[in-house]
């Protein structure tokens, strides 16, 4: 076909095309649907960490008036989970509880003081077990098993070995070994969990509205848990107020809604508090990891041996998935070659932990560019040399068979080296000053999808009708990280239109296709891919239109976009004079597009578990970070931040960044102040105050570069842009702080006290007292 | 017990039976149904439901609805013009200030309060303007640059 394309949005700074709703307030997320005689729900969650539960009495808050239903764990006897390997969570506890705050009984009355009341009515009788809030405790041999499935409260250990480690040790010239502790951290998404749930009683029919990036796995749990027929299932999911994993899996508040809403035959909304938000968190697990690098003079890593223990909290929620993650994404970042990594995810009393964003590489890649910036100085030689001596050459497969297309590492690191001044600026920054520096990866896209039916991994619809206006339908959930908008642009640049002439509808299971969801950056790649594959069908459809219309051979026929012609110095069909023509044939045009991943990209089978990391494209990341720490507080301020992405093509260039920037800044809370804190299994930092996120005012400007290494796979090129720049900040923190003050932090978060404790140890240490006189005594 | 309150919302006068512990957010949200305002912490924390008070930035989380009583009441719901975005708005769409749009609001009533009183704030005037807002998604430099614009949008005769 001879055609010619402007290039219209590809590449360019687009706004997001459902800004409009959001800055005027129109935007409707979950808790903003408001009907007449909607009831409330209230969740009565435990205050025992670990119990066996003899009886739950409700007669007092069902005799409530003004209470319509009560449900505890006796309406349910079904479970679920994410992984089909672990579906093995109750919506609400029976016979036992786990955690503190875990679902017991819910409410539904005709408002929310009354679901309150109803609450307090709510007795619990139980016998209580030992409870462990950390790995070691829950691995001890003699600990109580919190599941009977999973004896010494081990979710599940991860072995390899791969390569000649004992020789790659011994071919090293430095070797060092080192333990690194990351706290448990929080997605704290803006929008608080909410759920609304509508009965049809007449036609026992349910209808979900849920704050979920994952509305196809809601619709599998409701349909599993309800025992109803999948078909007589909606699930809608509303404007989504931020995910960052939280709700990549369903929540017990979405399942909860609805076996209220079927026991009081009505509609029951939901809107949990910060504090329940924070219980159902799914967030990073507390990472303990030893990590041991062999090195040769010239920078050249010889071996790695790996060991990681996560608390995964009461239910095993993604666990499998975390802790072999934080494995196999050992590769694909630099060329190693002998490896060995020990992985254990252990079954705590504390909520269950699931998938942050970064799903599992962050805590591993921050002990590794730690480690990594420490044997650099050891061996005098530069941090970026060592990254240098270490590159991989694309295409390629890693020692445990990840596939790498396209590597732009060098680039990003090349980048942020210029554009933060290191090389003269490095070692010269005054006292109290430093520049660290560190690299991170992360995937497009898990290429086996967690319920592998054998359907496409995404599926778009396009359908275009008299008034020519395209609808794109996807179930590609938009939770602002701008899913609509590049789908849209990919259609629009695939038939030459406008934006306008495209308007996207997604999150409605009666209308629109389904898809796995938002996570594992998945959604540009996948269902990128897919939006293309629709477009370029319809083109197909329009040009064979045109050329009837224009007596011509579709082979001749040039797309315009807004016009179609038979040769430059014909004058052409206008675009809507083409579907005049094309629905002569069929009515009403739909057209599907699908993707799906190639088996080469599915991981191996080298270990049990080996395809975890398996995607159709890498991201990478290079971050430089400067900062100037206050020796007489401990307070460090992070003065800029340089970050280089190599998202493959950046389709949309404001978007990229602001994906780029939002990780970068949410890697610098984890590294510098957020962390779940519990007494007694009691998370005491559930609001945003105890919670350290930073505020405007503690935040650099972040300053991006944008690498495109052009993935020969990726939608135009492109690869993920939302996660992989997030695990840098941390190492690059700790590595600038080293430079700055001479001390290295391996344990998350950095906090003013934990500095300060270290400046005056070592004060201590040499004799020379505190400056300020007083303090440290 | 409930008192009769008046209350100029969003320009317009209203009346309205208001309970005496009924939260000015839950007001606006259940009772008006302007959802615009967004609940996002237990109170207090994080700014998503800021509101302005006769011009000045409010936690409506924080304020009972029957103290309005008198009072001018503006909520995102009342910006832009003629069927356009204001300034503000205009600032957070098109420089991507806004992701998933869930502090949006909140940031955008405090923006408008502070280009209203300030119409040409410094990057610390800016700050310390929007320092009891959290937002999760941005690492809030867009957030600044979308004020920034607004700023020159006002200064070219748009409303903030």
């Amino acid at each position: 076909m001879n055609e010619v394309v402007p290039t219209r949005t590809i590449g360019a700074y687009v706004p997001m095309v459902d800004g409009p709703e959001k800055v005027s307030g129109r935007a409707k997320y979950t808790a903003d649907i408001i009907r007449p005689g909607l009831l409330a729900g209230r969740i009565f969650r435990s205050p025992y960490s670990h119990a066996e539960i003899l009886a739950i009495d409700t007669s007092a808050a069902e005799s409530l008036p003004g209470v319509i239903a009560v449900v505890t764990g006796v309406d349910c006897d079904k479970t679920f989970g994410v992984l089909p390997i672990a579906r093995t969570e109750h919506p609400i506890a029976r016979d036992r509880v786990r955690y503190r705050g875990e679902p017991v009984a819910a409410v539904a009355a005709i408002d929310d003081a009354t679901a309150r009341e109803a609450l307090r009515r709510i007795v619990m009788k139980v016998r209580e077990l030992p409870a462990y809030y950390g790995t070691k405790a829950a691995l001890a041999p003699d600990a109580v098993a919190l599941h009977d499935h999973k004896p010494g409260n081990l979710e599940r250990d991860v072995f390899f070995e791969l390569g000649d480690i004992d020789a790659g040790f011994a071919a090293a010239d430095l070797v060092r070994e080192e333990v690194y502790n990351c706290a448990e951290v929080c997605q704290n998404q803006m929008e608080m969990h909410a759920a609304l749930a509508e009965y049809d009683a007449v036609r026992d029919r349910m209808t979900v509205h849920a704050s979920t990036q994952v509305p196809y796995y809601v619709h599998l749990m409701l349909a599993r848990v309800l025992d109803m027929e999948m078909s007589r299932i909606r699930v809608i999911k509303p404007h989504v107020g931020g995910g960052f994993g939280c709700r990549t899996e369903t929540l017990n508040i979405e399942l909860i809604a609805a076996l209220l809403a079927r026991k009081a035959h009505g509609s029951v909304r939901i809107m949990t508090t910060r504090e329940e938000t924070f219980i159902t968190h799914r967030g990073r697990p507390e990472t303990d990891i030893r990590l041991k690098i062999g090195m040769r003079r010239d920078g050249r890593i010889t071996a790695v041996e790996c060991e990681c223990d996560q608390r995964g909290g009461a239910h095993s929620g993604y666990g499998v998935v975390t802790i072999l993650y934080a494995g196999s994404m050992l590769y694909a970042i630099y060329d190693l070659h002998s490896v060995r990594y020990i992985g254990r995810r252990a079954l705590t009393n504390t909520p269950p932990c699931g998938a942050f964003r970064g799903h599992g590489t962050v805590d591993i890649r921050f002990a590794f560019e730690s480690l990594l910036d420490q044997m650099a100085g050891e061996l005098g030689l530069d941090p970026i040399a060592v990254r240098r001596a270490n590159y991989m050459t694309a295409p390629t497969f890693t020692d445990n068979d990840l596939m790498v297309n396209s590597y732009g590492l060098p680039e990003c690191v090349d980048w942020v080296e210029r554009a933060s001044g290191w090389r003269t600026r490095k070692g010269t920054l005054p006292k109290g000053k430093g520049l660290g520096f560190a690299c991170s990866h992360y995937i497009s896209g898990a290429s086996k999808p967690v319920n592998w039916t054998g359907e496409p991994h995404a599926t778009v619809k396009l359908k275009l009708d008299f008034d020519g206006s395209i609808v794109l339908l996807t179930g590609a959930a938009e939770i602002g990280q701008g899913s609509s908008t590049v789908l849209v642009q990919a259609v629009a640049e695939v038939l030459g239109l406008d934006l306008a002439r495209i308007r996207i509808v997604t999150g409605d299971s009666d209308v629109v296709p389904k898809d796995n969801g938002s996570y594992s950056s998945r959604v540009t790649f996948m269902v990128g891919n897919a939006a293309i594959a629709a477009a370029q069908e319809l083109k197909r459809v329009l040009v064979a239109a045109a050329a009837r219309k224009l007596e011509a051979k579709p082979e001749d026929i040039e797309c315009l976009g807004e016009l179609y012609r038979a040769g430059a110095q014909d004058k052409g069909v206008t675009f809507d004079e083409v579907v005049t023509e094309a629905l002569k044939d069929s009515g009403t045009i739909t057209v599907t597009g699908n993707y799906s991943t190639i088996p080469e990209s599915h991981g191996g089978k080298k270990y049990r578990g080996a395809a975890i990391g398996g995607t159709m494209g890498y991201s990478y990341s290079a971050q430089v970070v400067e900062v100037s720490v206050d020796e007489g507080t401990g307070v460090v301020t992070i003065d800029k931040v340089w970050v280089a992405h190599d998202c493959g093509k950046a389709l949309n260039r404001l978007t990229v960044e602001g994906q780029v920037q939002g990780s970068v800044w949410m890697g610098m809370g984890q590294a510098m102040s957020e962390e779940a804190g519990y007494h007694d299994g009691l998370m005491v930092m559930a609001n945003m105050l105890d919670y350290r996120v930073p505020t405007i005012q503690d935040s650099p400007p972040i300053e991006v570069g944008i690498v495109e290494s052009n993935d020969p796979h990726g939608p135009f090129g492109a690869k993920e842009a939302g996660e992989g720049s997030l695990a840098a900040f941390l190492p690059a923190l700790t590595n600038a702080v080293a430079d700055a003050i001479g001390i290295r932090f391996n344990d998350l978060p950095v906090t003013p006290d934990r500095v300060f404790e270290a400046i005056e140890k070592r004060r201590r240490a040499k004799g020379t007292g505190s400056p300020k006189g007083n303090a440290g005594g | 017990m409930a008192r009769i309150v008046e209350v100029i919302l969003n320009g317009r006068r209203r009346i309205d039976a208001v309970p005496d512990n009924l939260l000015l957010l839950d007001y606006l949200r259940e009772v008006v149904g302007l959802t615009g305002t967004k609940t996002g912490c237990d109170g207090g924390e994080c700014g998503a439901c800021t509101v302005l008070v006769d011009d000045l930035p409010r936690l409506s989380c924080l304020t009972l609805a029957a103290s309005m009583a008198g009072r001018r009441v503006d909520t995102v719901e009342s910006l832009g013009k003629d069927g356009q975005l204001s300034a503000v708005q205009r600032g957070f769409h098109e420089k991507l200030g806004s992701q998933c749009g869930y502090c949006t609001p909140g940031y955008i009533m405090a923006s408008v309060g502070l280009l209203r009183r300030n119409p040409h704030p410094t990057d610390d005037e800016i700050l310390e303007g929007l320092g009891s807002n959290i937002c999760r998604c941005t690492g809030y430099v867009k957030i600044i640059e979308a004020v920034k614009y607004a700023a020159e949008l006002q200064s070219a005769g748009v409303e903030p």
